[in-house]
């Protein structure tokens, strides 16, 4: 590896490291914000202990959920990057090194054989999905650490054309109330409407990591995000599945056009922990954090 | 005031309590996940703590040694209990242990099971895993380092660990059940209320 590439790999070590430990913004805000909001003391107590924990994660220095995830990567590169080549490779040794420095918890387990070899890497992990983005020269990244307990809550499916958008919300709902309570809610939702199943589980995971809050830029969907967001919020599930004001941490949906003869859905559950780091890399290797400030 | 139960429990210890009620436990816990489940269920190999009367958290720890090389923990929380659903009851049945702590419910057979040998299952918050952490007074050995860091059978030492609430009591009433039950009525309300305002 050459210097520039070494030293991107540091600053990629550290990126994943702080995502195992620190929380985004967009999410700290909101939950301050859900404690506020909760009128129940019993609930309230527990909103002060999952704060808690993310102060005392921070001073420490430890991962705030013992977790850790498998490493996923999702790339929005400039053609034009000089990292196009070398950026899995620099990700494969970060995680590697940040799974030593903080550390993580190792759960790479190989397929079949069912082996751990403690290193957080190999048989495609960390993931890493490409977009290109064409004349740029900047890369932006978003690192997710990908908890077993949500990642178990996630369901796709195909629906016929006749269900609508009702047959979406249907889905929607009776995912998130038959798994939500095994996935450490209140919980971020993710939802994909696309052509197959494919398409509709790789949109959902694009809008589980979207900025908290914000909505999708089609009025229409945006409106349907506003729907679900207020449904899942009047469901009583709450902290740990065990009633509360407010449920959802937040909704987005994202959807692309489809086949008239099919409707791909798809749901990604994200925990109230949901680690996930937004950064930029510019063409000379230096890497920006978006999603922590502080 | 706390209500603490110290290991190894008996019968009447646990006989009270109700399902929503809050406890904390001080003693020698083990954690064990799925792997850990199968090995005393399907192996029949026995751990090296005696389980009797004594507390299994369905958790797989960040574990890291110090410059004395013993065994620390970095952060520890609870895992879906759900995943033990088919082996806890002969888990139980061939350990005596009686308390379970994890997230998230457990099933009928585990409830029935409980009922019959007197267990309780109980959940403390996820995602909390550093303020957890910091309840384990010490690690007192590792089991099956084999299967992994998540999931060996680490033994440590806990003091008022908590706030556990009772999911599961001994004459098997299950919150989680009650729980699922009430989501699902306010679902049919919701969705019925989403659909007609969805063209």
């Amino acid at each position: 590896m050459n210097d520039i590439n070494l030293k991107l790999t540091e600053q990629l070590t550290d990126l994943i490291s702080m995502a195992a430990v620190k929380l985004p913004d967009d999410l700290m805000k909101r939950l301050y914000e859900m404690k506020e909001n909760e009128t129940n003391p019993k609930v309230s107590a527990i909103y002060d202990s999952m704060l808690e924990n993310q102060k005392m994660a921070v001073e420490l220095g430890k991962p705030n959920c013992q977790d850790t995830g498998i490493i996923q990567c999702f790339v929005k590169a400039g053609s034009s990057s000089p990292f196009l080549a070398s950026l899995e490779k620099c990700l494969r040794e970060a995680a590697y090194q940040a799974t030593k420095q903080v550390p993580l918890r190792p759960n790479v387990v190989a397929p079949f054989d069912e082996t751990n070899d403690g290193t957080n890497v190999g048989y495609g992990v960390p993931f890493v999905e490409w977009d290109i983005v064409p004349e740029d020269d900047k890369i932006e990244l978003d690192i997710y650490l990908a908890g077993g307990g949500c990642s178990l809550a996630g369901k796709s499916a195909v629906l016929m054309p006749s269900a609508g958008y009702k047959g979406v919300a249907e889905f929607v709902f009776d995912t998130v109330c038959d798994r939500a309570v095994n996935a450490c809610p209140p919980m971020v939702v993710g939802v994909g409407i696309g052509a197959c199943i494919t398409t509709a589980t790789k949109l959902s995971k694009k809008a589980l990591l979207r900025t908290i809050g914000t909505r999708n830029s089609k009025p229409e969907i945006a409106e349907f995000e506003e729907l679900l967001f207020d449904g899942i919020n009047k469901l009583n599930i709450g902290p740990q599945g065990l009633g509360g004001k407010e449920t959802a941490i937040g909704v987005s949906v994202e959807a692309m056009a489809r086949h008239p003869a099919s409707l791909g859905v798809s749901v990604s559950i994200g925990c109230w922990v949901h680690r996930h780091a937004k950064a930029i890399i510019d063409k000379n290797g230096n890497v920006t954090v978006l999603s922590h400030t502080n | 005031m706390k209500h603490i139960l110290t290991l190894p429990i008996k019968n009447e210890d646990i006989e009270k309590l109700h399902i929503g009620d809050v406890i904390y436990v001080t003693g020698t816990i083990a954690t064990a996940r799925d792997e850990g489940h199968a090995r005393v269920v399907e192996e029949g190999v026995k751990p090296s703590i005696d389980l009797n009367g004594g507390c299994v958290f369905h958790a797989g720890p960040i574990m890291k040694k110090n410059e004395k090389d013993e065994w620390v923990v970095v952060s520890v929380g609870p895992t879906t209990s759900m995943r033990m659903e088919k082996t806890e009851e002969d888990f139980m049945e061939k350990t005596g242990v009686k308390l379970l702590i994890g997230k998230g419910g457990m099933g009928d057979k585990t409830a029935l099971a409980c009922k019959k040998n007197k267990v309780i299952h109980t959940v403390i918050p996820g995602g909390c895993a550093v303020l957890e952490a910091c309840m384990v007074e010490k690690v007192e050995g590792v089991d099956w380092l084999d299967l992994g860091m998540p999931e060996a059978f680490w033994i440590l030492k806990v003091k008022e660990f908590g706030p556990l609430v009772v999911t599961i009591d001994i004459e098997g009433n299950n919150l989680f059940k009650d729980r699922r039950t009430e989501i699902g009525n306010n679902k049919e309300l919701v969705l019925k209320d989403v659909k007609s305002k969805i063209k």
